[in-house]
């Protein structure tokens, strides 16, 4: 991204998800647990121009270096996106995000009959499959649309 | 069993499957072998939702093995109307029993309780989801009028939130079994289902009329469409119209076909079914006592017959 098209300034120090599908960023942070109430500066950048994407989200965190787990669970709703820890304004770290085994705790169950739907005192489970996730108490299988079912 | 919980049928492998159906011949073929085996055992019945064949079933089956029982009773006078959670249920009961038959009206209900308690958990119907002891005494249906291999099995009726449809489907994969799966098109086979099959690589075709296929099976599984799945009565009836038996319908199959149904049936089979020898569903129903005395032998730790029973306790991984 050229000085020019510099839509949110840069971190000193903190974590750069890059290469965010378009309109996927809100959908980033609800998935990090991240609302603003901890205090962190978050910047987002929405439908901006990418070479790769044609359109792109930007989301910054300050002050946090979110771990290679936290932001795996991002490939579902960002498989493209990169992940940068910056020190000092300097790109210290860049990695991409891989799908991982299994999601707990961030997607409900699209089968309203699921127990997980009911007030149990458990987490939802749901194992990674290639056509996309599988629900691990019911076996509803949860193939687009994923992001609507972002529940933290 | 590799497993201390019966949860879903799709956890079944076909050595765990034979060895269930194996004890249950020879239950069937001596039961007084069996008697008494499980001496100060309790069973806890916890049916959340009603039943009358499988809540019996399991209560008479215990009770041949010496097991006692003891039932939640109905939901309506429990604590669950009191709005307590399955979690909490599980676990309370747990500490009365050595094991849990579970019926629960959520899918993945059997799931949850067993991550709960380290007794045995026995899903006996958990909402559209899975009935694996029903799919184990099919099973033993089939195999005992047709051994489980080399067979062309069709089953018809509602495939969509039928679970002993989901169960023995995913039973079925463990053998050499072509399945013909009939249904209207609103209720075909759930994505859940279709997925383990494809996984499994199992030969299935699906139809929309039982005719086109009639003549090739060994077996008929019949499930009763319920008026419920549809918005509109009439076309409830017109729909179910379509997937229902009877004497005449039959007159084109195999003379060797058995006809099977879960029960309760409404007129999805016709009564002059009954007097044909295609019909085995009362010995099907029947087939539940050995079978689940079998699979609660096996989960209760029981041995050869003659050796003394081990029963589950405390050191239960």
């Amino acid at each position: 991204m050229s000085e020019h098209e510099l839509r949110v300034s840069k971190i000193r120090n903190g974590t750069v998800i890059d290469h965010v599908e378009g309109g996927q960023a809100l959908n980033v942070l609800a998935i990090l647990g991240i609302d603003g109430s901890e205090g962190l500066g978050v910047s987002i950048g929405m439908n901006v121009p990418s070479d790769r994407l044609g359109r792109k989200d930007v989301v910054k965190v300050e002050d946090r270096e979110l771990s290679q787990s936290e932001v795996d669970v991002l490939s579902l709703i960002a498989p493209e996106a990169t992940i940068n820890i910056i020190r000092e304004f300097e790109v210290v770290e860049k990695n991409r995000v891989t799908r991982p085994e299994t999601v707990v705790g961030v997607l409900s169950c699209p089968n309203r009959n699921c127990i997980t739907n009911a007030d149990e005192p458990v987490e939802t489970r749901f194992d990674v499959i290639d056509s996309g996730v599988r629900c691990d108490y019911c076996s509803a299988v949860l193939r687009s649309d994923i992001a609507a079912h972002i529940d933290v | 069993m590799r497993q201390d919980h019966l949860i879903t049928a799709t956890q079944l492998s076909r050595d765990d499957i034979e060895a269930v159906l194996d004890r249950a011949r020879e239950v069937a073929a001596d039961p007084a072998a069996y008697a008494n085996r499980h001496a100060g055992t309790v069973l806890a019945l916890c049916f959340f939702e009603p039943s009358t064949r499988t809540r019996m079933s399991f209560d008479a089956a215990a009770k041949r093995l010496g097991i006692d029982t003891i039932d939640m009773g109905d939901v309506d006078s429990s604590s669950v109307s009191k709005g307590e959670s399955l979690a909490d249920t599980v676990r309370v009961i747990e500490g009365y029993a050595d094991a849990l038959v579970l019926r629960h009206p959520s899918e993945g209900a059997a799931t949850l309780a067993a991550e709960f308690v380290d007794v045995p958990v026995i899903n006996a119907g958990d909402g559209a989801g899975q009935h694996p002891s029903q799919t184990l005494l099919d099973l033993h249906t089939i195999r005992e009028n047709h051994g489980l291999d080399d067979l062309t099995v069709g089953i018809m009726g509602d495939l969509k939130y039928g679970r002993t449809v989901h169960s023995l489907a995913a039973a079925l994969t463990n053998f050499d079994v072509r399945q013909h799966f009939i249904s209207p098109e609103s209720l075909r086979l759930p994505r859940s289902v279709r997925f383990d099959l494809h996984e499994t690589g199992a030969q299935v075709r699906e139809h929309e009329e039982l005719e086109t296929v009639l003549d090739e099976l060994d077996v008929l599984y019949v499930t009763r469409i319920q008026k419920e799945r549809f918005p509109d009565e009439n076309e409830y009836h017109r729909v179910a119209g379509e997937y229902r038996i009877d004497a005449e319908t039959l007159a084109a199959a195999d003379d060797d076909l058995t006809v099977m149904h879960p029960l309760p049936r409404v007129d999805e089979i016709a009564p002059d079914v009954d007097d044909t020898d295609h019909a085995r569903y009362f010995e099907q129903a029947h087939n539940g006592i050995p079978v689940r005395m079998a699979l609660l032998d096996t989960l209760l730790g029981g041995d050869e017959p003659g050796d003394e029973a081990t029963t589950m306790g405390a050191d239960h991984e």
